[in-house]
């Protein structure tokens, strides 16, 4: 097992005045720039006669926004959630898709005996995704608070009026409401990083023809979890803004 | 034993065990959708998305003995 190398932690490359610079951080921005350059040549030329690749993302993006809206029951609140949800899912999706690209993880720096991959896979890092979380978590309370109001929202998790039952029902809301934080933060980072792990045993112990299957299945899984994360995202917005029950 | 290998260890067991359970939740809320759906196909809009919630609750559990892994190996 001596050829397997498995770090937890993001490597630092460089550090701008006492700002670590890791090798994710480098990849989210890398994934970033893609993503911009993407948008820019779909976005470049609309026309109100669509050509065959404008069409091809109309109908995605129609496809998207239906489901949106049929969810959340509403076109104005549809409007305003759908650039989110879909930002977030073309991130996590382009983010797990770079994976797989041939330079990414192999060219890198030696320090001495160590060796510090240039790229790495952006959501193997737990910064990465906690950061994804905590922008979807701020969303679903702010949401929730604007929505409702803020005495409404609240008193789903500080329920007086329905006894003792109603309370204990409330804090486990509340809490379960916090423990979202950790369980979106590590879904991501567990399937991904345990994917590359995957990746990398089947490399080290058989080489020859094995890692392909195993490689198309973990971008199903990057999918998968882009998806996931977006709709839960989705639902958990449903949820807070749906009226307190009891009333 | 020192505490490195019980550490290790109980890491291990923590993972391994704590995936039992929502292993076959998940199953099971799977199962009951794919039935309902296959019953009311015109509702599967719905219930995939109640599915999915209903999946991400079980497999909260499954990240929270991974986390707890995660403690006891770093701490």
């Amino acid at each position: 097992m001596s050829g397997l190398h498995i770090t937890l932690a993001a490597e630092e490359l460089f550090s701008i005045w006492g700002l670590p610079v890791t090798n994710t951080l480098l990849t989210v921005w890398v994934v970033i720039a893609l993503l911009l350059l993407a948008g820019y040549l779909v976005g470049r030329r609309v026309r109100l006669i669509p050509g065959k690749v404008q069409n091809a993302f109309e109908m995605l993006f129609e496809f998207v926004f239906n489901y949106i809206e049929e969810t959340l029951g509403s076109r104005a609140l549809a409007e305003r959630f759908f650039p989110l949800i879909v930002t977030l899912f073309l991130f996590i999706f382009a983010a797990n898709l770079f994976e797989f690209l041939p330079f990414v993880e192999s060219i890198g720096i030696r320090h001495g005996e160590e060796f510090i991959p240039l790229l790495r896979s952006a959501n193997t890092d737990l910064n990465v995704t906690l950061a994804l979380a905590l922008i979807v978590f701020l969303t679903i309370e702010i949401t929730g608070v604007v929505v409702l109001g803020f005495l409404k929202y609240w008193s789903k998790f500080v329920n007086l009026k329905g006894g003792v039952l109603g309370f204990l029902i409330g804090l486990i809301e509340f809490v379960s409401n916090l423990a979202r934080l950790i369980s979106f933060s590590f879904r991501l980072f567990g399937n991904i990083f345990a994917g590359g792990i995957l990746i990398a045993v089947a490399v080290a112990f058989v080489p020859l023809l094995l890692p392909v299957p195993i490689m198309l299945f973990e971008t199903f899984v990057g999918l998968i979890q882009a998806a996931i994360f977006s709709l839960l995202t989705l639902a958990f917005i449903k949820i807070a803004i749906t009226e307190p029950h009891g009333h | 034993m020192d505490i490195e290998s019980a550490k290790i260890i109980g890491m291990a067991l923590a993972v391994g065990l704590g995936v039992i359970g929502p292993g076959i939740g998940i199953g099971l809320v799977v199962g009951k959708a794919l039935e309902a759906m296959g019953r009311n196909p015109e509702a599967s809009g719905q219930i995939q998305t109640t599915m999915f919630i209903g999946v991400a609750f079980t497999e909260a559990l499954a990240i929270f003995a991974l986390v707890i892994g995660f403690i006891l190996k770093y701490s």
